[in-house]
């Protein structure tokens, strides 16, 4: 039933995105949602593809995975879509008329845009971040990244410690929430038949325990903690340190390098690049 | 009592988790079993011997890869009943059972199983109540929060959850884990009561052998998926020094008997409660004196 979440599943691997510091990778993520999301004319936009492409390429992630990963959304990209196709209203006259169904030009760009857009977002952050930081990478980078606010008295470790903790147990707790289906299941109970509230009235057995050992666990482990002695994370030091290379540093210009020119380019029209391309040849 | 149709038998049963990957894992493998109505059969094995794994083959949790189960001589995958009959025929208790509560009062929870099964108000009233009672809960525990009762408490109240669809087959994964003696000794005998009162066939996963002795009259033995023994307690006693060898555990008192047997005082080792063995030992002293 749950087998199939990949979100914040690490892929152990040996790619330029695994060996790179997690904290530029996150700079990083930030600079591509720009890319995808501004990303307007068809210039912008090739180049936004081409750096998803580049990024899965580079990740080494096998396919089957990513395929994996956006399997969930396919409703929601289809939807979107759909959305994008219909009810875009244009200018002059539409593609398609038919009753009161009128498809326009600017809708089918604006849905394949949005297709495109959704699509690149969900695999760019998946191969630079989930698939290949460890979650105890992730949080250390954030904790660095925000160690600023440190300084405004912000908990930026305790916030950190909150988040690993939390991507630590989401395996148990898929794991105990598959023992609990199976024990309710022995006594009978139905999880796959009746109409929507039949259902979501079925899982109180399921989400009640789920809740009940997750609260018993949360303070087994605070106590487990100050047993050995943790108090936040004043002169705490570090098995891992994180390093930045050379190579992590020119990753991150090429980045937003891309992302400028990506806004550039939103400024030149599709008509704007044939005529260049018209002189360039003649 | 060989002719009659056993209460659950496994045919050819294997179970392979992860098909054709690279982890893929041999749970069971080609297991043939049966469990005769109304016996007691203790089930031992070392973690990952795929005790688990053929509890949850019993009532259809899991499918198995090859070969059959059968219910009183009909195969459970067959569609000819639904699997919530399957379940509430056979009874399943998972190891520690206290998180499947989930219920406002210990009775409503108790109640959730028959419910389920469509029974009439009445009807789960009644079956509750005598649940209840094999299980030693008492009136004012069923009207508490089963989040405010002790450790032994839930558990009782969890076995009792599962006894009140009466099943016919009752599996249970170490029901007695981490109790005291007498926690131990109130649970595993309330159960005895219900095989007796319903003529039910019991299952019983453990690692005390203790228990195993007091309790089962059958013993099967896995090892790395596979049957290593099985066979009455007379009979798999018998040959306690195998077991020995194949790193399984027997009751402390037959240990004693094993070194007993080693020294040439006492010739057999198919002991396995201190009743036999005070009259074991009180035999060779009688005869020792005869001498």
């Amino acid at each position: 039933m749950l087998k199939d979440i990949t979100f914040g599943q690490y892929y152990p691997g040996d790619s330029i995105l695994h060996r790179a510091d997690a904290r530029i990778k996150i700079i990083i993520l930030i600079e591509y949602m720009i890319i995808a999301l501004a990303a307007r004319s068809l210039l912008a936009v090739a180049v936004s593809v081409a750096f998803t492409v580049f990024l899965v390429v580079a990740s080494k992630i096998k396919p089957g995975l990513l395929l994996k990963s956006v399997k969930p959304l396919i409703f929601v990209l289809i939807f979107t879509a759909a959305i994008n196709l219909f009810f875009t209203a244009g200018e002059g006259d539409p593609v398609v008329h038919w009753n009161f169904i009128n498809i326009y030009r600017e809708g089918i760009v604006n849905a394949l845009l949005m297709a495109v857009r959704l699509l690149s977002l969900v695999l760019g952050s998946s191969v630079l971040l989930s698939f290949t930081t460890t979650p105890l990478d992730l949080t250390d980078a954030i904790e660095s990244l925000l160690s600023p606010l440190k300084k405004l008295k912000v908990p930026v470790h305790e916030f950190a410690m909150m988040m690993s903790i939390a991507l630590k147990f989401i395996p148990t707790l898929i794991e105990e929430t598959n023992k609990i289906i199976s024990a309710q299941k022995a006594r009978c109970a139905d999880f796959d038949s009746g109409n929507i509230f039949r259902r979501v009235k079925a899982l109180i057995p399921v989400l009640i325990p789920l809740f009940v050992s997750a609260v018993k666990r949360a303070e087994e482990l605070a106590d487990a903690m100050e047993c050995r002695c943790y108090h936040g994370g004043e002169g705490r030091t570090r098995l891992k340190e994180l390093k930045s290379r050379p190579g992590d540093y020119v990753f991150l210009l090429c980045a937003t390098a891309i992302t400028a020119g990506v806004i550039l380019l939103n400024s030149i029209t599709t008509q704007e690049v044939f005529d260049f391309c018209k002189t360039l040849f003649s | 009592m060989s002719q009659s149709i056993p209460a659950l038998e496994f045919s050819k049963v294997s179970v392979v988790y992860g098909d054709k990957t690279s982890f893929e894992v041999r749970a069971l493998d080609g297991i043939n079993v049966k469990f005769p109505e109304s016996s007691v059969t203790g089930i031992i094995g070392h973690t990952g011997s795929g005790k688990s794994t053929l509890a949850m083959l019993t009532n259809g949790l899991l499918k198995p890869t090859e070969g059959q189960v059968l219910l009183f001589g009909e195969d459970i995958w067959s569609k000819k009943h639904s699997m919530k009959e399957i379940r509430s025929r056979v009874g399943l208790v998972f190891q520690y059972p206290e998180y499947q509560l989930f219920d406002e009062t210990v009775e409503a929870d108790i109640a959730f199983g028959p419910k389920n099964i469509g029974l009439d108000p009445e009807e789960i009233n009644k079956r509750v109540m005598t649940a209840a009672d094999f299980c030693g809960l008492s009136e004012k525990e069923l009207k508490r929060s089963p989040f405010e009762l002790s450790g032994g408490q839930k558990r009782r109240a969890a076995i009792a959850g599962v006894l009140a669809m009466q099943p016919k087959v009752l599996v249970l994964d170490e029901p007695a884990a981490g109790l005291d003696p007498k926690g131990r000794e109130e649970i595993l005998g309330g159960l005895d009561e219900y095989r007796r009162a319903y003529g039910a066939t019991l299952l019983l996963i453990s690692h005390s052998m203790e228990d195993i002795a007091k309790y089962t009259d059958r013993i099967l033995a896995l090892k790395n998926g596979k049957v290593c023994l099985q066979g009455t307690l007379d009979e798999v006693f018998a040959k306690a020094e195998l077991m020995f060898d194949a790193k399984l555990d027997v009751p402390q008192i037959t240990k004693l008997f094993i070194e007993l047997k080693k020294r040439s005082i006492c010739a057999s080792t198919d002991v396995y409660t201190v009743e036999r063995a005070k009259q074991m030992v009180e035999t060779v002293i009688r005869e020792a004196k005869n001498a």
